[in-house]
């Protein structure tokens, strides 16, 4: 299986859309070639802002270039746009509803060898508890794809959230991405998995192993965790009447806390949420990572047998 | 118009503004009348005489930009605006009340002729950096303004858009710094010093210039000298007095955030005849 950072997908899709549409800015704060928004810095520097090692500014900047009617896609590591810059998407990007694309890279634990300070776990919390914020967590090279031409065309500030880690592309070529429509991929009545990012992959195969024990799961990507689609997470919940929750991120205030939030109001149904445990990350290689902190498809296997045995 | 008549129709508006700011918050019973009429000058001369805007059509694409980066002094700002014809004077009496187009701090989403919502202090001198850029971009000949506090410049931020103005050479940029010299808890001097502010900021690449802030036609010459650089931003340090104008507020650190009473307000506007 073709194995693609969904960064670099970013970084191509960029390419594409400078080509078609000059509004379209970009900025970084010195981290280019990680967050592959070189590629469009090469192809149109005139286009190309870097801000240096200053995140604030860069969320500003792209503010200020939003308020003089550009398309302004913003890039750094999610620990320092969604952490280092929160305030400035707050009061300079939320509050006034600006055009601003903040498109943080290096999210999660599979940052890996630089450790707990640089793993963000709580990005997605923080930018879903902001008004007019449109939150997305594309799951492979094709959801970004997607993801970033929808953040393009969409009139409003969006945060989409990319990996640094080579992951599988699991969704078909001719896959539609929408915004704020969560997709069933795999139907299933014994319980339902929401999940997004790279743990979207993984819910497939614990699918593929619980099928075997004769378990059925529904598997949905909720790549859009803000503005939620509640009417297709209720009609599956009620569906399947035990839910699951799979991100790379902390179960607190994430896809978790979003589908919680969701089904306590809607649907009442024994839910359990596999994530980072309120806990920082570490350094090590992402595999392992994955492994220690249960982000695994055998974890979500697991974490399905826990919840049916919860089923009334 | 001679200079002179220039000059005397700018104190016309300046005077004017000033009293709208004591009315505005005298009936808000809250906000910030010292750090809002230490800038009247620099206001009237910018909407008076600098500002290609037009108020029959806010969001006009070839517009000069204005962002009031210390947000706090919204005040000014709204007597500016009320004041060249962007919505009625009587609005101003609605400041900060539920439902008004004014808010305690510019918010370009509610006030016709905002450029950009601030009030987080460092914030709005960095969007006005992303304007300057957006600017040169475009190739347009619009340029943008920004006025900032010296104690907003205990802000990280500042120098963060700072040294990216003088990296990007936005000499299509002017700065003005409100140089009252006191902030909420005392002078800025006690509070952290920010002097020599004039070697900071030419430091970070920028052509400075001082003026007395009160001054018009020292600010009309800097805002033309500004115009002048050929390839860094303008930054006018403008020394001025907060509080300017009303007596018992000038240089007085108490009359950073509490507006006065009706009493006090008459006071005030008897000073401002």
């Amino acid at each position: 299986m073709t194995k693609i950072a969904t960064r670099t997908a970013y970084g191509q899709t960029l390419v594409k859309l400078g080509e078609e549409n000059e509004n379209i800015v970009v900025l970084d704060a010195d981290l280019s070639k990680s967050t592959k928004t070189a590629d469009f810095a090469k192809k149109f520097p005139e286009r190309f802002i870097n801000a240096g090692i200053a995140e604030a500014n860069l969320i500003g900047m792209a503010a200020g270039l939003a308020a003089a009617g550009k398309t302004p896609f913003a890039s750094t590591f999610a620990i320092f746009a969604a952490g280092r810059a929160f305030e400035q998407i707050r009061n300079s990007v939320a509050y006034p509803k600006m055009n601003v694309k903040i498109a943080a890279t290096h999210s999660g634990i599979t940052v890996g060898e630089d450790g707990g300070s640089h793993q963000s776990v709580e990005d997605v919390a923080l930018m879903r508890s902001l008004p007019n914020m449109t939150v997305i967590v594309p799951a492979d090279a094709i959801d970004t794809a997607g993801a970033i031409k929808a953040a393009a065309a969409y009139q409003g500030p969006v945060y989409i959230r990319l990996g640094r880690l080579d992951v599988p592309v699991i969704l078909p070529e001719d896959y539609k991405f929408e915004l704020g429509k969560a997709v069933v991929l795999r139907e299933g009545w014994d319980a339902a998995v929401f999940a997004n990012g790279m743990m979207l992959g993984m819910a497939l195969e614990a699918a593929e192993i619980l099928s075997k024990q004769g378990i059925e799961i529904a598997v949905v990507n909720v790549a859009t965790v803000k503005p939620l689609d509640v009417e297709t997470i209720v009609e599956v919940s009620k569906q399947a009447g035990a839910v699951v929750t799979a991100e790379e991120h902390s179960i607190l205030g994430g896809l978790g806390g979003a589908v919680a939030e969701v089904l306590v109001e809607n649907c009442p149904v024994p839910m359990e949420r596999v994530g980072l445990k309120d806990t920082f990350g570490e350094s090590g290689a992402p595999t392992a990572l994955l492994e220690k902190y249960g982000l695994t498809s055998e974890a979500i296997v697991k974490t399905v047998q826990k919840v049916i045995t919860r089923k009334k | 118009m001679t200079n002179q008549q220039l000059v005397n129709e700018l104190a016309g508006h300046a005077k004017n503004m000033r009293r709208m700011i004591v009315k505005m918050l005298a009936e808000s019973k809250s906000g910030h009348p010292g750090g809002s009429l230490s800038a009247v000058e620099i206001l009237s001369t910018l909407y008076f005489s600098e500002l290609q805007v037009d108020p029959k059509n806010p969001t006009w694409s070839e517009r000069d930009r204005f962002v009031l980066s210390k947000g706090h002094a919204a005040p000014v700002l709204y007597a500016a605006l009320a004041e060249k014809g962007f919505f009625p004077k009587e609005d101003t009496l609605t400041l900060r009340k539920l439902g008004s187009h004014l808010q305690g701090h510019p918010d370009m989403k509610k006030t016709p002729g905002v450029d950009m919502s601030t009030g987080s202090l460092g914030q709005g001198f960095s969007a006005s950096v992303g304007m300057a850029i957006a600017a040169k971009m475009d190739k347009k000949t619009s340029r943008v303004y920004v006025l900032l506090g010296d104690g907003e410049c205990q802000e990280g931020l500042v120098w963060e858009a700072a040294m990216a103005a003088g990296h990007y050479k936005l000499n299509n940029l002017t700065a003005f710094l409100d140089n009252n010299g006191l902030q909420i808890d005392g002078p800025c001097q006690e509070v952290m010093s920010v002097e020599p502010l004039d070697e900071k900021w030419r430091a970070f690449g920028w052509h400075v210039l001082k003026v007395d802030g009160h001054d018009l036609e020292g600010i009309l010459q800097a805002l033309a000298d500004a115009k002048q650089v050929k390839d860094k931003p303008t930054m006018i340090i403008a020394k001025t007095i907060k509080g300017k104008g009303v007596s018992f507020m000038e240089n007085q650190v108490g009359w950073h955030g509490n507006a006065p009473s009706q009493e006090q307000a008459t006071q005030a506007l008897a000073e401002l005849e």
